[in-house]
């Protein structure tokens, strides 16, 4: 079987509106997370990762466009343009797309909105960015919760192995909204203070918006330096809990073991794992427990939401592109907030920026639903 | 194994206020609205499962069609299963947006709840379904604007060829404002019906 990549990849959020831009903040320690004070968003002030809406105007302006789009279609618009042009690939009949997030425009739904009410379908989110840039095809939405952003890739490998498509275009992305913010609120699942992923002091989780996009693609002369390879992928579910995730990290568990076994691959080839890692407590316990059944507990594993916050359907395609760049770079870059272990199972938190030669690194996410996604990527050897 | 050898082993359709297996008419009640309607097929289908009753209404429409299919598959076996799950809508969880939309309207009067937020993801079905099947499986949940065969056989084709699934439960499960529709078939290795587009989308109309 062919070979299937990540290949052209773009990054639109708090930290800049380009990949590279995103991955030299995060070198340099610069987290998007700050206080907002925003009464249509939240009653109280809270932490988030949110875009500054000016800059977005003003980038999004420079397109030209000739409508009126939303937030996250222009974000999303934004992301894919970039790469689109970059890559120069001709959207034929054999190039899909992919649009990955969990609650699309639902800032529609809210009755202050100017927008259509049949913006917040998720289809019409899909048929705007298809129209934008005059795909072919039909485009696929997927909302699978928190694992969209991975599984999102796991699905376009999968059709383009089928026969489907030669080539995909995947954008993930999600906006911080009055919706989110309150249910995640009603679980008492926010931190009232920036996150800390795995840390003795975490409580809770922050949201973000993002969108990411990426070229998935088996052709070698489309290949950026910092391209990876897609070795393995799998997912399970819990089958445990609707809204809370196994205690013995099952679903996670078989996710990781099944894509290792796809990939030939062992706990020995991962030199670095971009976990899920939201900072509430359930969470980062399940993945401690998780990992360490597979003896990945001494592998040097980040989580990147302090950084962006939780970004939900974008969340796994973000920190999938931040960790290509990683392994471009040889750098393994700190899980920013976290002091001190506070799981149950040991597990190696990247404290700082270390210079490392990166060859491989997986990358897991978990969600609501039960679901899991494990993914393990490899540099292209040049 | 080749795509071509694959089957469609059974299928199963709740719309119109009707559920059908493989053809045959299972239930029927007429003139009930769907909460109703619902509640009088879960006890037709002997289905027994109380968690049943706190489920959102896409919930309950995905969950009982697949019940139907999957409860002889699972119910005696000690080895739990490996049936993937590939579902699709066009109007996603919609339905429960607007509830929990409506409980965070007015500042005055403001009462989210976790019961009705979590049930703001179309997959929280494929969780209902795999917790009570027992199935660790490959799950995902799709949006389009019109029930699209050709995606979903593809798709299915993919997870068996690939073997992360031994059999596939594909289909269509969709709650809006004024309609319901679950469309549901497993494919299979079994079975006498070929699985083709073509096939699909006339177990698909026909229903």
């Amino acid at each position: 079987m062919n070979k299937t990549y990540l290949s052209y990849n773009n990054i639109v959020s708090a930290l800049g509106f380009d990949s590279p831009r995103v991955v030299q903040n995060i070198h340099e320690g610069i987290s998007g997370i700050t206080l907002i004070e925003d009464e249509n968003l939240f009653p109280n002030p809270f932490y988030a990762s949110i875009i500054d809406s000016n800059s977005l105007k003003e980038a999004f302006g420079l397109l030209g466009p000739n409508s009126d789009y939303t937030r996250l279609e222009q974000m999303m618009i934004m992301s894919l343009d970039k790469i689109i042009k970059e890559s120069s690939v001709k959207l034929t009949d054999r190039v899909g797309l992919i649009i990955s997030t969990t609650k699309g425009n639902i800032d529609t739904l809210d009755p202050t909105n100017p927008m259509p009410k049949e913006r917040a379908y998720l289809g019409t989110l899909g048929h705007i960015i298809k129209n934008y840039f005059r795909f072919v095809t039909e485009p696929i939405v997927l909302s699978n919760a928190c694992v969209s952003g991975i599984l999102a890739i796991s699905i376009a490998k999968r059709f383009i192995a089928q026969g489907t498509f030669d080539q995909v275009f995947i954008v993930g992305g999600d906006i911080v909204s009055n919706f989110i913010l309150s249910g995640f609120n009603s679980f008492q699942a926010m931190s009232p203070l920036p996150c800390k992923p795995y840390c003795k002091e975490r409580s809770g989780i922050n949201i973000g918006e993002v969108a990411a996009s990426v070229l998935v693609t088996t052709e070698q002369k489309k290949l950026v330096p910092e391209a990876v390879e897609i070795m393995g992928e799998a997912s399970c579910n819990d089958a445990n809990h609707i809204s809370g995730p196994s205690r013995t990290g099952e679903g996670l568990y078989r996710s990781i073991q099944s894509a290792f076994k796809e990939a030939n691959a062992g706990p020995q080839d991962i030199d670095y794992i971009s976990a899920h890692g939201t900072a509430t407590n359930f969470n980062d316990e399940m993945e401690a427990i998780a990992l360490n059944r597979l003896d990945l507990g001494g592998v040097p594993l980040n989580s990147l939401k302090g950084y962006f916050g939780h970004t939900l359907g974008g969340s796994g395609l973000l920190e999938t592109i931040v960790g290509m760049h990683s392994l471009y770079h040889n750098t393994l870059y700190p899980s920013i907030g976290f002091t001190e272990l506070g799981v149950s199972q040991p597990l190696n938190i990247i404290r700082a920026t270390t210079a490392k030669k990166l060859d491989c690194f997986l990358k897991t996410a978990s969600g609501f639903g039960g679901c899991n996604t494990a993914a393990v990527f490899k540099k292209v050897q040049s | 194994m080749t795509a071509e050898n694959l089957k469609i082993k059974e299928y199963c359709s709740i719309s119109n206020n009707r559920v059908m297996l493989n053809g045959q008419l299972l239930f029927e009640a007429q003139g009930s609205d769907f909460i109703t309607f619902i509640k009088l097929a879960y006890k037709k289908m002997d289905t027994k499962y109380p968690k049943f009753f706190k489920m959102d209404d896409l919930s309950k429409l995905g969950f009982l069609a697949s019940d139907i299919l999957l409860k002889p598959i699972t119910q005696d076996s000690e080895m739990p299963k490996n049936i993937a799950l590939a579902f699709s809508n066009s109007a996603s969880s919609l339905e429960t947006d607007r509830k929990h939309q409506e409980s965070i309207r007015d500042k005055e009067y403001y009462f989210p709840s976790p019961a009705i937020f979590v049930y703001t993801l179309p997959n929280i079905c494929l969780g209902e379904i795999s917790i009570k099947h027992r199935l660790h499986s490959e799950n995902s949940f799709f949006i389009f604007n019109h029930f699209n065969a050709e995606y979903l056989h593809d798709y299915a084709n993919s997870l068996m060829k690939s073997e992360k699934a031994d059999e596939v439960l594909c289909g269509w499960i969709n709650c809006d404002v004024e309609d319901y529709e679950a469309f549901l078939y497993l494919v299979s290795t079994e079975g006498s019906i070929a699985h083709n587009k073509e096939e699909i989308i006339k177990l698909y109309t026909t229903k």
